[in-house]
């Protein structure tokens, strides 16, 4: 077992526009992609869960083999900057997956 | 030989900065066209809300000086995005304000066109009532009447086309309002007629300066080649690469899709584009694709204010008190809505951040508190700065003396590390609108103006 962070080369979160927030998880190699995408985790009910968000509020989860990537984008609660944001740039709020046991 | 068009991209926003050493390699270069992106939504509502740029005066001042004079003297165009960060004509005035005095300063008179992408609330009034205008994703509200009235300034992301249509009048800079982040490079790789897949794909790459390099940074030059059926990246300096994955990781940068981008008009494919090291620092692109929407759409964005912010920044080390704090914290909430009875709830609201517990993530937080300290940050945003400074007071002192059980520190809850504790924050700002509207094309919505710069009056 290992844990999501130690896998991948980049594995980060930003604004996608001041409505959503998306999470880039990038592997130096094919076969580091190939075991976390192939392991199932990465899907609707655990990022749901780990974000405390319905499946609903998950817009879209995508494994791009070219570029050894995942991208994961939701909606955000409050958006950008306003009353009650924690995070204006979205920059750190991929802690919860860092953990994700492969 | 084949057909090529370089573009210089100094830095990733206007006024970051760059090193004028890069700047000048990629000048040896002999470029076609120098440009930079100077917008930006990811510092939130507040600078489209209050009319304030990103950057300071002087940085931009700082980093446009090389550019113009540069320019000038190889007689290529200049071409700013999305000018003060968010396009609206004042930013626009207040960069071409900056844009005057250097030219005053260096005795070079050029020629400029202005593209504006403010829009009167009475057309978007128009558009919303013949059904033009939705959300742009399923988290944000349907446009109001309200909304737009409430609304500060509006402007809309301009796609490539105003840009073509100010290259043909040759003009030494062109300084746009709101764009699309890649569409002043894909202007530029239009207007000499190549493909507009590869055009958008470099702008959408270079727009962030050296962000695709190893090491990235928005801070440095990035030159752009474009071919007849490719692109090449490559940093200006020595101390960057741009790597097959490097410059393929980039195309995931704050997108929501990593293959598909959907622009003003327009939706970019990279699903199948190929990158290749073609030198030890260089990257080329193929087969990136473009299809035009069947109805054109741009991308409105608005910020409204919604209220007045008072805030204190404190730390707690007392154990108990620490062991107690969302408790106490609730509890002093209470005590001054109790207190401040005559003042209606929904006037104001409260929010605590406790940092070193949640501070971040809030309820996705999943590690258990084991620290020994926490700085606390309580605000209130409330209908005036009035009510706010009231009640962020009435708390602070409420907190700070609060009798939890078993408290042995009598004498103060709160460590605060300034004096006065409590800041007047000032407006806060909401982006009101974030919807596409549907227009005839991507031309007419935005008036272009050309003027002669640096004459003396």
């Amino acid at each position: 077992m290992s844990k999501l962070y130690e896998i991948a080369k980049i594995l980060r979160s930003k604004n996608s526009g001041p409505f959503e927030l998306t999470f880039d998880i990038i592997f130096a190699t094919e076969e580091e992609y190939k075991r976390v995408k192939e392991s199932g985790i990465i899907n609707e009910d655990k990022i749901a869960e780990i974000y405390n968000i319905s499946k609903s509020d998950i817009a879209d989860i995508v494994f791009f083999n070219p570029a050894n990537g995942i991208k994961i984008t939701i909606y955000r609660r409050i958006s950008s900057g306003t009353i009650g944001d924690r995070d204006v740039y979205g920059a750190q709020q991929h802690a919860p997956l860092m953990n994700l046991e492969i | 030989m084949k057909k090529t068009l370089k573009i210089i991209a100094p830095c990733g926003i206007l006024g970051y900065g760059y090193p004028i050493e890069s700047f000048m390699n990629g000048i040896n270069e002999k470029p076609d066209a120098i440009i930079v992106d100077a917008g930006s939504t990811d510092a939130g509502p507040h600078k489209l809300g209050a009319g304030v740029s990103i950057v300071s005066r002087l940085a931009v001042k700082k980093d446009l000086l090389p550019m113009i004079v540069e320019g000038k003297k190889l007689g290529i165009p200049v071409i700013i995005g999305s000018a003060g960060g968010t396009g609206t004509k004042g930013q626009v005035l207040w960069t071409l304000e900056i844009i005057n005095e250097i030219l005053k300063e260096k005795n070079i008179q050029v020629k400029i066109a202005i593209i504006y992408s403010d829009f009167e609330k009475e057309y978007i009034k128009e558009k919303l009532l013949d059904k033009k205008i939705e959300p742009l994703t399923e988290n944000i509200k349907q446009l109001t009447i309200k909304d737009i009235d409430d609304t500060t300034a509006i402007v809309a992301q301009m796609g490539h086309e105003p840009i073509v249509e100010a290259l043909k009048e040759n003009p030494d800079i062109i300084l746009c309002g709101r764009a699309y982040d890649p569409a002043p490079f894909a202007g530029m790789c239009i207007y000499k007629g190549f493909d507009e897949g590869l055009a958008y794909h470099l702008g959408k790459i270079l727009e962030c300066g050296a962000l695709c390099a190893e090491p990235g940074t928005t801070k440095d030059c990035i030159l752009g080649t474009i071919t007849e059926d490719s692109v090449i990246v490559k940093p200006l300096s020595s101390n960057r690469k741009c790597l097959e994955t490097s410059v393929a990781a980039h195309t995931f940068y704050e997108k929501d899709h990593p293959f598909i981008l959907k622009g003003p008009g327009t939706i970019l494919n990279l699903e199948n584009s190929r990158f290749d090291q073609t030198s030890e620092n260089a990257v080329e692109i193929k087969n990136s694709k473009i299809a035009h929407t069947d109805k054109y759409y741009i991308k409105l964005e608005g910020a409204k204010k919604v209220g007045y912010k008072t805030f204190v920044v404190a730390g707690v080390r007392d154990p108990m008190m620490i062991e107690r704090l969302t408790e106490i914290e609730k509890e002093s909430e209470k005590q001054v809505r109790e207190h401040y009875h005559e003042i209606p709830a929904e006037d104001y609201q409260i929010n605590f951040i406790n940092y070193g517990m949640d501070g971040v993530l809030g309820d996705c937080e999943f590690e258990k508190f084991k620290g020994h300290e926490v700085g606390v940050m309580f605000e209130v945003c409330a209908n005036s700065q009035e009510v706010a400074n009231t009640i962020c007071a009435s708390l602070r002192s409420t907190m700070l003396h609060f009798g939890y059980d078993g408290r042995k520190s009598t004498a103060g809850n709160l460590a605060f590390p300034q004096a006065p504790s409590d800041v007047e924050f000032g407006a806060v700002y909401e982006f009101s609108i974030y919807h596409l509207m549907e227009v005839e094309n991507g031309l007419t919505p935005f008036k272009i103006e050309y003027l002669q710069g640096g004459k003396n009056e």
